[in-house]
């Protein structure tokens, strides 16, 4: 067991963890951020999708004992007093989900996307997505909602 | 009939944001996975690497040793107690199946069949100890070609004694439905056009986001299992027959489920064996499967053998199709496996006009993981092959592509239409889809680009892919489906409750996974009983909330649930009426209901509903003579199927240098019926192009020669992404159904069958001049590249 | 899935790993771990110890050191990618690294881990190949540099010993060239079927110097030479450098798989060769 100190969507936890114990399941089982879902075991589906230090990551491909230090948003970390975040909402207005799987991956990416680029093309966005799998929506709403979001301003 | 005006209503018709949305997009979900009880086991599964052996031993001695295992159990162990998985369809009365057992005895059918388990304190501890677990196999030979499965040279279940599990025909002559297909086909030969094509329609995964997560909480007084299933009532009725628990013990619950896509309409080996592990220890138990576990063992889809042959007149007018099909079973019959052929075999006439028509269904065992529904389910195979050979058609008659179909469509007049398969259409306008179609794809102007790049030889062509479609929705009526040989019905319940406080409760039994029930069923709602469609909650999905119902598959929700639903509904209103009379003091004959309010005629005295619930629940003024009640429940079995229809068309760019394909626009007009909410029949829509398309151009199931599953990861598994898939442009046309009270059709599935092959026509199109007349799916660069390489040498 | 379990080092220096590295019984490094942790996951490896390598200071970022680039091991791709020398003396450098995987792996896969990984249809091996860049290798006896042509062994092997690390890259600096990564596989997340890294530096309206380099047509990365050799001299219009192009599959030995047989792949190989090339030189 390894102790580590990780923050969390604003609160910080010291946990003693195996160091085989991915990221996402640290946060899942041990902290119970079940917004964060595992979709395959090859980092190709992108559902586990959080922020480390701001940058997205698949939480699937590191171990949580390399999060040591470091500081982690989830889904879960999103929406402030009740109000959801501008990217979340873009989601939900343009039907950019089905099932809803995805969804927190989705979000994650795109907020990760638009940081970079505020003002993406459509080729952009299908571009910044492509380790994200969605088997609902075709993608087109997806596209659709964070390119809403961007133009709302939706990078803050 | 047909009109794209917007409803009249204020519900029917408007784009509703979902209600789902607010848990999903914050990460308040219900994932069976994110499920913790207190003390809860953990289960790994050990699954064999050959797709064909006899076990000879299984050393469980170090996993039952280690760390955390509260137990090991293999087929043997629990071999009285497995019973054995069912299947719902025999399609023939002497159809052949091997016992399924839930986790293999002595005999491994497929590479992924369950052959121990261990039962652990936690899942790290339970995959360390299913590693240790030793298995000793004789390997035999698989059988892994359905054709070759057909001549039983080698057997995927020698104690069976054959592959063939049924054989089932239809013909048009003996139905009385048409004349006889050899005839025209003799025709054809002797001065008229013969088109002979064998395509093969490859193996899919249905590769859902969530993959099947199982929770059993075993208590004296009840099983409560929670289920990552798109039908909940199934499983509760089958873990009841399979093992032994009383039913009225038994409580099923499919909380949020990350897509189905048909993959999750199963009962599966995994939930018996989380069942009986939680048995067994008398603690909760949790099983949740990787993507690989999921890829390899969870059903496949698709996987047929056609061999086709079209008799048309010189002018291109059909005059009959003859059918031969070999479909893979894989190694065992799930739920309705045998029966996807079949839902395709009365679809494979389209939107034309066939006289004679004739099918030859072949079932063959393999040993490959077994198939069963995927999106669309027997129906895109059916117009996958009728729409490639109307192209061909074309192409010998040298006609347009939309030309020849029109010849040979049934016109709007004409409805309802018996076909030669023996449905009957019930209403459609395939001119209207058509034409607009054409409008937004510039069609005309997209020939005369495509003809400039002919003759330019440009290394880069363009194809323009044509596919009109329709489909059965709304399956099925109970009748129907007891004369094809299923063992269920395929009626829908769902179930009104008023509140006091003026909010209402509609429970429904389909089981949504994606598709927007919530919203879509309070829309529906909000406008018969005229309450707000923020005071609706729509409860599913768990059968002791919901205990009728037959979930969701099919397209059936809308048209069978949602009408259930609406007749429910329309109880209420009648159970009110003379409640409302008595508090009104007024005759029942002078009662009017409209915009949730019982009015007496011609006063201004009335009651709202909300105000008849309230006085409902204080009960002070009722006299007896009516239940004191507005509550209602109605069943409702359709009378008959509905059928959406469309017409797509997709431009492709070929790269004749590399082979590769990308689609430069799609265009689809669906024309589902009337439509409760656009947002959702779009997203419907789009999901369903996404997999279609994904047919046509990136996956495929595929073994290697041992039968283990190469594409066994995301890796080679080819789901599109966003970066690997065009936008599309979406439109309706609406005519309404005349099967159900609303004129709903269904969509959950019309863009996967519509979609494959406008691409893969697009494809040929594109190259049909330097000599390809077909490139199997899913058309690769490689292939592609080949199929030119062949076309220039021939 | 979840890995077997595993002992857990974190050392802060380069000399600490490798000591790791010599001392610990079957050891393998963690570097930005994208495409170690599937293959832990799916326990189709399951090493006793992991030597995580991402807490050591001086494998990180791209320094200026005169005629070269030095790029750390453990720079992630978005760092590489992004970075303003990089982009200026090396840009094939940035513009194939663009084309790893997705996002979010490239905020945490590295480019020495890239490298070290050696997968044949990985996408830097053949930009280090085309580039003549140098590996610097620390190990129990201090440092080592082996050529880039010398570095790739095999199907997933190297000159690394098992107690050997690596610690950063030289790349020449190849200031004002142009460059063009042209890579061909079926959706976007996937590996390459076959790609081409070509750099070209042109005087005038001819070519005078061109590195071409191969993905995935072979066990190892391949430099294009015959190719190389044809473009020198030439104009670089579609005509002369389809000519050249056509030499890329010399000496090659691709393999058969469901994305191709060899011989679509050496097909692939002249046709990507010459977009590369026509690209790189601003005229495709």
């Amino acid at each position: 067991m390894t102790r580590i100190t990780v923050k969390v969507d604003g609160s910080s936890f010291t946990d003693e963890v195996e160091p085989r114990t991915l990221l996402v399941h640290y946060l899942r089982e041990q902290l119970g951020k079940t917004g964060t879902v595992v979709g395959c075991d090859t980092s190709n589906c992108g559902s586990c999708t959080v922020h480390l230090d701001g940058r997205s990551v698949k939480s699937c491909s590191l171990f949580a004992v390399q999060a040591d230090g470091h500081e982690v948003t989830t889904i879960e970390g999103l929406a402030a007093n009740g109000q959801l975040h501008p990217m979340q909402q873009a989601f939900h207005e343009n039907h950019a989900l089905q099932c809803g799987y995805c969804t927190p991956g989705m979000i994650m990416q795109s907020l990760d996307l638009i940081a970079d680029n505020p003002d993406p093309s459509e080729d952009d966005v299908r571009l910044g997505l492509e380790g994200n799998l969605c088997r609902c929506t075709g993608y087109q709403n997806i596209v659709k909602a964070v390119r809403a979001a961007a133009a709302a301003g939706g990078a803050q | 009939m047909t009109t794209t005006e917007a409803r009249p209503t204020a519900e029917v018709g408007n784009p509703r944001r979902r209600k789902e949305d607010a848990r999903l997009v914050t990460g308040r979900t219900r994932w069976t996975d994110n499920i913790v009880l207190p003390g809860m086991l953990h289960l790994a599964m050990v699954r064999s690497p050959f797709a064909h052996a006899r076990i000879t031993a299984i050393d469980t001695e170090a996993a039952r040793a280690a760390t955390g295992v509260i137990a090991v159990l293999t087929g043997a162990d629990i071999a009285d107690e497995q019973g054995a998985l069912p299947n719902a369809w025999a399609i023939v009365p002497e159809q052949k199946a091997p016992v399924h057992p839930s986790m293999a005895v002595d005999h491994v059918a497929f590479a992924g069949e369950i052959v121990a388990m261990v039962v652990a304190r936690n899942a790290a501890e339970a995959n360390d100890a299913a590693d240790l677990i030793d298995v000793d196999y004789e390997e035999l030979p698989p059988v892994l070609d359905l054709r070759q499965a057909a001549t039983d040279s080698s057997l995927a279940h020698p104690d069976l004694g054959t592959n063939v599990s049924a054989v089932w025909s239809f013909d048009s002559a003996s139905a009385g439905t048409g004349g006889d297909v050899e005839a025209a086909i003799t025709a054809a030969r002797d001065g008229g056009i013969l088109i002979e094509k064998e395509i093969r329609q490859q193996r899919l995964i249905p590769a859902f986001m969530e993959p099947r997560s199982i929770v059993v909480d075993p208590t004296p007084e009840q099983m409560t299992v929670w289920s990552s299933t798109q039908v909940p009532h199934f499983v509760k009725i089958f873990i009841a027959l399979v093992l032994g628990i009383p039913e009225s013990k038994i409580r099923v619950i499919a909380p949020d489920v990350g897509g189905g896509f048909g993959g999750k309409l199963q009962f599966t080996p995994e939930e018996v064996l989380t069942v009986i592990a939680a048995r067994r220890t008398g603690k909760p138990c949790k099983y949740s499967e990787s993507r690989s576990e999921s890829l390899m063992a969870a059903h496949h889809g698709r996987d047929q053998w056609q061999k086709l042959t079209l008799a048309a007149t010189n002018d291109g007018d059909v005059t009959g199709l003859k059918v031969e099909l070999i479909a893979d079973m894989g190694a065992y019959l799930g739920l309705v496996t045998s029966a996807i052929p079949l839902l395709g075999a009365f679809m494979y006439n389209g939107i034309y006009k066939f006289p004679s028509y004739h099918l030859k269904c072949t079932n063959v065992f393999t040993n490959k993981t077994w198939t069963d529904a995927y999106r669309g389910a027997g129906r895109p195979e059916a117009t996958f092959a009728i729409e490639r050979l109307m192209d061909e058609l074309a192409a010998k008659v040298g006609a347009d592509a939309l030309a020849i179909r029109e010849r040979n469509w049934i016109k709007h007049e004409e409805f309802p239409f018996a076909t030669v398969a023996g449905l009957k259409y019930d209403s459609g306008n395939y001119e209207a889809a058509t034409a607009k179609a054409r409008e937004l794809f510039r069609y005309d102007e997209l020939r005369a680009e495509q003809l400039k790049r002919r003759e330019s030889g440009d290394p880069v062509q363009l194809g323009i892919g044509v596919s009109t479609y329709t489909e059965m929705c709304g399956l099925a009526p109970s009748r129907w489906l007891g004369s094809m040989g299923y063992v269920g019905g395929g009626w829908e319940h769902a179930s009104i409750r008023m509140l006091p406080t003026g909010k209402v409760e509609v429970i429904t039994g389909t089981s949504p996974h994606g598709q927007g029930h919530e919203t879509a069923w309070s829309q529906i709602v909000a406008d018969r009983l005229g309450v707000g469609f923020d005071d609706i909650e729509v409860l599913h999905g768990d059968t002791q909330v919901a205990p009728r119902g037959l979930d969701t598959y099919g397209s059936r929700s809308l048209a069978v649930g949602g009408m259930a639903v609406l007749a429910a509904a329309d109880r209420v209103i009648e159970k009110a009426k003379p409640i409302a009379a008595q508090l009104l003091e007024a005759n029942v004959d002078d009662l009017e209901f409209s915009g949730g309010r019982y009015g007496v005629r011609g006063t201004e005295s009335g009651m709202t509903m909300a105000e008849l619930a309230f006085a409902v629940f204080q009960g002070h003024k009722l006299d007896g003579s009516a239940e004191g009640c507005l509550d209602a429940d109605a069943t409702l079995d359709p009378e008959d199927f509905s059928f959406p229809h469309g017409t797509h068309l997709c431009a492709v760019e070929v790269d004749t240098e590399t082979g590769a394909t990308s689609i430069r626009s799609y265009v689809s007009v669906d024309d589902v019926g009337v439509v409760v909410n656009p947002m959702i029949v779009e997203g419907q829509v789009h999901g369903g192009l996404a997999q279609g398309i994904a047919q046509a151009l990136f996956e495929e199931a595929v073994h290697d020669e041992s039968g283990t599953l190469v594409s066994g990861s995301f890796v080679e598994y080819l789901v599109p992404s966003s970066a690997d898939l065009p936008s599309f442009t979406t439109a309706r046309t609406e005519t309404p159904s005349t099967t159900n009270q609303l004129g709903v059709k269904g969509v959950g599935e019309a863009g996967t069958i519509a979609s494959t092959p406008a691409v893969v026509n697009a494809i040929v199109d594109a190259v049909r001049h330097l000599g390809v007349s077909d490139v199997p799916m899913p058309c690769t660069p490689y292939r592609v590249w080949k199929a030119l390489q062949e076309g220039a040498q021939s | 899935m979840i890995p077997a379990a595993f002992e857990y080092f974190t050392p802060s220096t380069v000399d600490e790993a490798v000591a790791l590295l010599r001392d610990q019984p079957d050891a393998k490094v963690l570097a930005g771990g994208q495409s170690l942790m599937p293959v832990l996951r799916l326990r189709l490896a399951a090493p006793e110890t992991i030597v995580d390598i991402g807490r050591i200071g001086e494998l990180q970022g791209v320094r200026d050191d005169g005629d070269a680039l030095v790029i750390g091991a453990m720079t992630p791709h978005s760092t590489v990618q992004a970075d303003p020398l990089v982009g200026e003396h090396a840009r094939l450098v940035s513009l194939a690294t663009a084309t790893i995987a997705d996002p979010q792996v490239r905020h945490r896969g590295t480019f020495g881990g890239s490298l070290a990984h050696a997968d044949p249809a990985g996408d830097l091996p053949a930009v280090a190949v085309a580039l003549d860049a140098s590996f610097v290798i620390a190990g129990p006896d201090g440092r080592r540099t082996v050529a880039a042509a010398d570095f790739f062994e095999g199907v997933f092997s190297t000159a690394l010993a098992e107690d050997e690390l690596l610690v950063e890259v030289r790349v020449p600096k190849y200031t004002g060239w142009g460059a063009h990564y042209e890579k061909f596989n079926r959706v976007a997340q996937q590996w390459s079927i076959v790609a081409v890294a070509a750099a070209v530096r042109l005087d005038g309206d001819s070519i005078a110097e061109a590195r071409v380099g191969l993905t995935n047509m072979g066990s190892t990365p391949i430099r294009a030479s015959a190719v190389e050799a044809a473009l020198v001299g030439r104009p670089a219009t579609p005509e002369a450098v389809r000519e050249a192009a056509a030499l890329a599959a010399d000496g090659t030995s691709p393999v058969s798989d469901l994305n191709g047989d060899a011989d679509y792949r050496r097909h692939l190989a002249s046709v990507l060769t010459r977009r590369a090339v026509l690209s790189a030189a601003g005229t495709g």
